[in-house]
């Protein structure tokens, strides 16, 4: 597919607040994009004449019940078919921060045996509690299925800012164990937070921010085409984003968020 | 038949409450001999349905479908019809 037949469908609800910021990482790379309200979405049906789906942050329908459940819900019963033929075809969708939580709550994410009936993880309450904003590091751990970290080598850390409240990664504690093999054998895991010189995390605020099990920051299904994370690459896409960047001989002309975002569309280019 | 349900949705054995660890440490030092405090939420739903079987089985459904996940959350809940 050339770059300008490639048309990225950025779905909004009322509380997405990061759907301006995404759509300017695409227009950056000179790919299409359009912010497209879920109800405008159901109306049309026109899901599949999208090439990927990107799923924003925010705070949709003030994340009541669980941060991402309702969305997560209407999208299952509105839009069901048509998204499991978007997945089954495998185009690429990608869920940030709230967009992950919905990935998650929906059954997208792990996604072990495709879409789940129900959530097979959780992205609980943070511990220690509140809502942590600021810089974190988190450790590229793909071995090469995930399609949105193509670009990234294998174990480096990249610096992107995470803002939430319920971004605690877990899995059951009946399945924990088990749920962790599969997603470390199914080269699900993607990314885990770090310091600054790729060293896990191991648990310890505010490396690792929320208390994450095994110290996760961003998931893929098993063939790698949805992917979620609770950092925020659209945050991290030009250097004037960085927090020191005045404080640095040279402004860098990018911030490692952009890597993500190159990644996804390289990959639509080649199908 | 209207019915009202109360549905609690509770943490299970294990997971991290860190709300209720916080607000037991507040209570501490307000002067109270608390041991453990734990947070769980309460939706009251009014709903039709045609006999307290099916308000029951509807409860249930919305449980498990919405209102928990599975992952980290029980869920109780009680029937009572309205008057």
């Amino acid at each position: 597919m050339k770059k300008e037949e490639i048309s990225v469908c950025i779905l909004r609800v009322g509380g997405t607040n990061c759907d301006a910021e995404t759509k300017r990482a695409f227009d950056d790379l000179g790919v299409k994009a359009k912010i497209v309200h879920l109800n405008v979405i159901i109306k049309k049906g026109n899901l599949l004449n999208y090439s990927a789906i990107v799923i924003p942050g925010g705070f949709s329908y003030g994340d009541y019940v669980r941060a991402g459940a309702i969305w997560a819900k209407e999208v299952s019963v509105k839009l069901g078919s048509e998204l499991q033929k978007f997945a089954e075809a495998g185009r690429p969708i990608l869920g940030i921060c709230n967009g992950f939580q919905v990935l998650v709550e929906a059954g997208l994410l792990p996604g072990f045996e495709g879409i789940s009936k129900y959530p097979e993880a959780a992205l609980a309450t943070n511990v220690p509690i509140g809502y942590y904003c600021g810089w974190v590091y988190v450790k590229h751990e793909n071995r090469g299925k995930c399609i949105f970290t193509q670009k990234i080598p294998k174990g480096k850390a990249l610096r992107i800012p995470v803002a939430h409240a319920e971004g605690r990664f877990i899995f059951s504690k009946e399945n924990e164990n088990a749920y962790l093999k599969r997603l470390c054998d199914n080269d699900q895991l993607v990314f885990r937070y770090c310091d600054e010189n790729s060293e896990p995390a191991n648990g310890e605020y505010p490396v690792n921010p929320n208390g994450a099990s095994y110290d996760i920051a961003g998931i893929c299904n098993p063939s790698g085409t949805i992917f979620g994370l609770m950092p925020h690459p659209e945050r991290a896409h030009y250097g004037w984003q960085l927090p020191d960047w005045t404080k640095r001989e040279r402004m860098p002309k990018y911030g490692d968020g952009r890597l993500i975002f190159e990644s996804m569309v390289e990959c639509i280019k080649e199908k | 038949m209207m019915y009202r349900a109360k549905i609690e949705i509770s943490l299970k054995q294990g997971h991290s409450d860190p709300e209720g660890e916080t607000t037991a440490e507040s209570l501490k030092e307000l002067g109270y001999p608390i041991e453990t405090t734990k947070v769980s939420k309460v939706y009251e739903i009014t709903l039709s349905a045609r006999s307290a079987k099916e308000a029951n089985r509807l409860v249930d459904e919305m449980c498990r479908r919405l209102l928990a996940n599975p992952t980290k959350d029980n869920y109780s809940f009680t029937i009572e019809e309205m008057q």
